[in-house]
């Protein structure tokens, strides 16, 4: 009984075994078992064929700039989306709603017609990339447009993790520091923002681990210059249609391995930040 | 702690909200070191006039001072007041310590103490809040009672010039409520600090407070001490806010004041004739004969609880209440009583 007690919580809805074996048998089909054929198809040319792999610059500057990029892209998202989500939260102004509802456009639009778009605009002869490239800034074909791509990906994780916390602050905690003689920033910084904290570090994750993957929004503004603003999920397809099975899979493991290796490190931190701010 | 509390002067304050009246040229004096309540019922402005006081709020017009200097413009991060809310506004990511120490680590590096002079204060004030082993806990960890003092101490520790409390008791449960109510006595009375609570709780008001400020409607009824509001009320919402009290058609008649006929030992005596109502508190009733009743009726129940019986009764016009009386002999349900008034208060 008390190894039973362990495993399930008394609940008033029954159905604890079928549950429980329905949930790990998806999980097992759907995310497990891909993973696990990847890592087989690679294995196939063994630890040091994949070392080989990484050790190609072609591969390397790749991996380089999907990773480093999204990061750069992660944080700004974060720092961007975290002032959108105050701004919607705390004003009311004409207009808010719209906004509200535009923030979901990136989540629900085909991320091709976001490349098309952005390529557009930023393209030598589009609006803004006419405009700038007059300035000396060329945002098209190089690694800025991955970024600007990213970004516009990453935008609406960022907000939506942190509005709802937004909300439910409670406005008597800022009046509450402002008696104690606090300036508005020390206020920020040390009453309002830490208990964002966790919300704005899993707005972070998305951001980031949506953009590793992310590939229809960003070949179309990117350009594509191997060594320079070619992205990882590209060289698979690439790999792909040379034939390059074994290739392209080792490609893929090694993201698989080093996006997981990032998450693990952001929920880790994340634990941690829940720890430290999370008693509520 | 301040060896010299601040005079508070509020005149002529005015606020409304959105074109509602909120507050109506609001004159007050706080004295220095006293303890004030700000009494009335919800609605009556009372939370309002604190956090105007407190510089969370600015008043349409009037001003505020404090010992004599106007605060009105005074920022509340510089008004040096300390706060505290019904619902705590604890930082619930901060350790007790860390929260009482707030308002010290938030100074400016060259008005901040040093580290181990806030942690000595830090603790000194665990210790009068008597919650010295919890200086490690976090506010979830803590019952609302203890909560709240964490509360004030943190409100004490930058050492204001004024305590403003805003229904510090309010989210609280009874027993709790009368230990906190009797602990912020003793606290005030070793400090000394110019205090002002707000409170719709009369028996609270009346109990703590050196004076009380009774609001309604936005308007500033009375002040007085709690036995003055009490034995002569300023308007007939000081004396209803403050008790039940059952008003009864009067007539003044040759400076002596007549309910049905009969005379009631009321002072009328600068009061010229006509009718009038008179206010009854519950205890200012005796249970009497029907040939000399001033007002009659049904009991329709009866119950005795701390040596004091309450009868409740119903009068003829079908108006219920119900009297509170030291006597011993009990009327049985249903019989109908006569009632002796042997006091109560006219207005207008």
């Amino acid at each position: 009984m008390a190894a039973r007690a362990s495993l399930r919580q008394p609940s008033v809805i029954p159905g604890f075994g079928m549950t429980f074996g329905y949930a790990v048998l998806v999980l097992g089909i759907v995310v497990l078992l891909p993973l696990c054929a990847l890592a087989l198809r690679a294995s196939a040319i063994g630890i040091g064929g994949i070392i080989d792999v990484v050790r190609d610059p072609r591969v390397a500057s790749a991996l380089r700039i999907s990773f480093g990029v999204s990061l750069l892209a992660a944080i700004v998202a974060s720092l961007f989306g975290f002032v959108a989500a105050w701004v919607l939260t705390r004003y009311n102004f004409p207009g808010r709603r719209l906004l509200d509802a535009i923030v979901d456009l990136p989540f629900a639009l085909p991320t091709a017609v976001a490349g098309i778009a952005l390529a557009s605009l930023y393209a030598p002869n589009g609006i803004v990339g006419g405009w700038l490239a007059a300035i000396g800034i060329h945002i098209a074909y190089t690694p800025a447009g991955i970024f600007v791509a990213l970004v516009f990906i990453g935008v609406p994780f960022a907000v939506r993790t942190v509005q709802p916390l937004i909300g439910e602050i409670d406005r008597e905690i800022e009046e509450a520091s402002a008696t104690l003689g606090a300036t508005r920033w020390y206020t920020l910084v040390h009453a309002v923002l830490p208990p964002l904290v966790p919300a704005i570090l899993t707005g972070f994750s998305l951001a980031f681990a949506r953009g590793i993957g992310e590939y229809g929004s960003v070949i179309f503004i990117a350009g594509n210059l191997p060594y320079v603003s070619e992205i990882a999920p590209l060289l698979i397809v690439i790999k792909l249609s040379e034939f390059d099975y074994v290739g392209a899979c080792a490609i893929a493991s090694i993201m698989l391995a080093a996006s997981f290796a990032c998450l693990l490190l952001i929920n880790l931190i994340q634990a941690w930040s829940h720890r430290r701010f999370g008693h509520v | 702690m301040d060896p010299k509390p601040t005079t508070i002067a509020v005149e002529g304050i005015a606020k409304s909200f959105k074109g509602t009246p909120v507050l109506r040229d609001i004159n007050l004096e706080i004295r220095a070191g006293e303890l004030l309540a700000l009494l009335g019922p919800s609605g009556s402005g009372k939370t309002t006039l604190l956090r105007i006081i407190a510089g969370l709020e600015s008043p349409d017009s009037g001003r505020i001072t404090f010992s004599g200097a106007d605060t009105t413009r005074v920022p509340v991060q510089k008004r040096e007041v300390g706060f505290v809310f019904q619902h705590y506004a604890l930082f619930k990511h901060m350790t007790v310590a860390d929260n009482i120490a707030y308002g010290l680590n938030a100074r400016r590096r060259a008005d901040r103490p040093a580290r181990n002079e806030i942690a000595k204060r830090a603790r000194d004030l665990l210790d009068l809040i008597k919650l010295e082993k919890f200086a490690d806990h976090y506010p979830a960890q803590l019952s609302g009672g203890q909560r709240q003092r964490v509360a004030l101490a943190r409100a004490l520790a930058v050492e204001p010039r004024v305590l403003l409390l805003d229904e510090p008791f309010g989210a609280l449960d009874a027993q709790v409520r009368k230990d906190l109510r009797r602990w912020l006595r003793d606290i005030h009375q070793r400090t000394g600090q110019t205090t002002i609570f707000v409170t719709h709780d009369q028996e609270e008001a009346l109990e703590l407070s050196d004076r009380v400020a009774v609001l309604h409607a936005g308007r500033l009824e009375q002040v007085g001490t709690p036995i003055e509001v009490q034995d002569d009320p300023a308007s007939v919402a000081v004396l209803r806010f403050l008790g039940d009290a059952l008003d009864v058609a009067a007539e003044v008649r040759q400076h002596r004041l007549l309910v049905n006929d009969r005379f009631v030992l009321v002072d009328v005596a600068t009061r010229g004739d006509g009718p009038t109502r008179l206010h009854v508190r519950p205890w200012q009733f005796d249970l009497t004969s029907l040939e000399d009743a001033h007002v009659h009726g049904t009991v329709t129940s009866v119950y005795r609880a701390q040596g004091r019986a309450h009868v409740t009764i119903e009068r003829p016009g079908g108006a219920v209440f119900t009297i509170d009386t030291a006597q011993a002999a009990m009327p049985r349900i249903d019989e109908r009583v006569g009632l002796r008034i042997v006091g109560g208060h006219l207005f207008d």
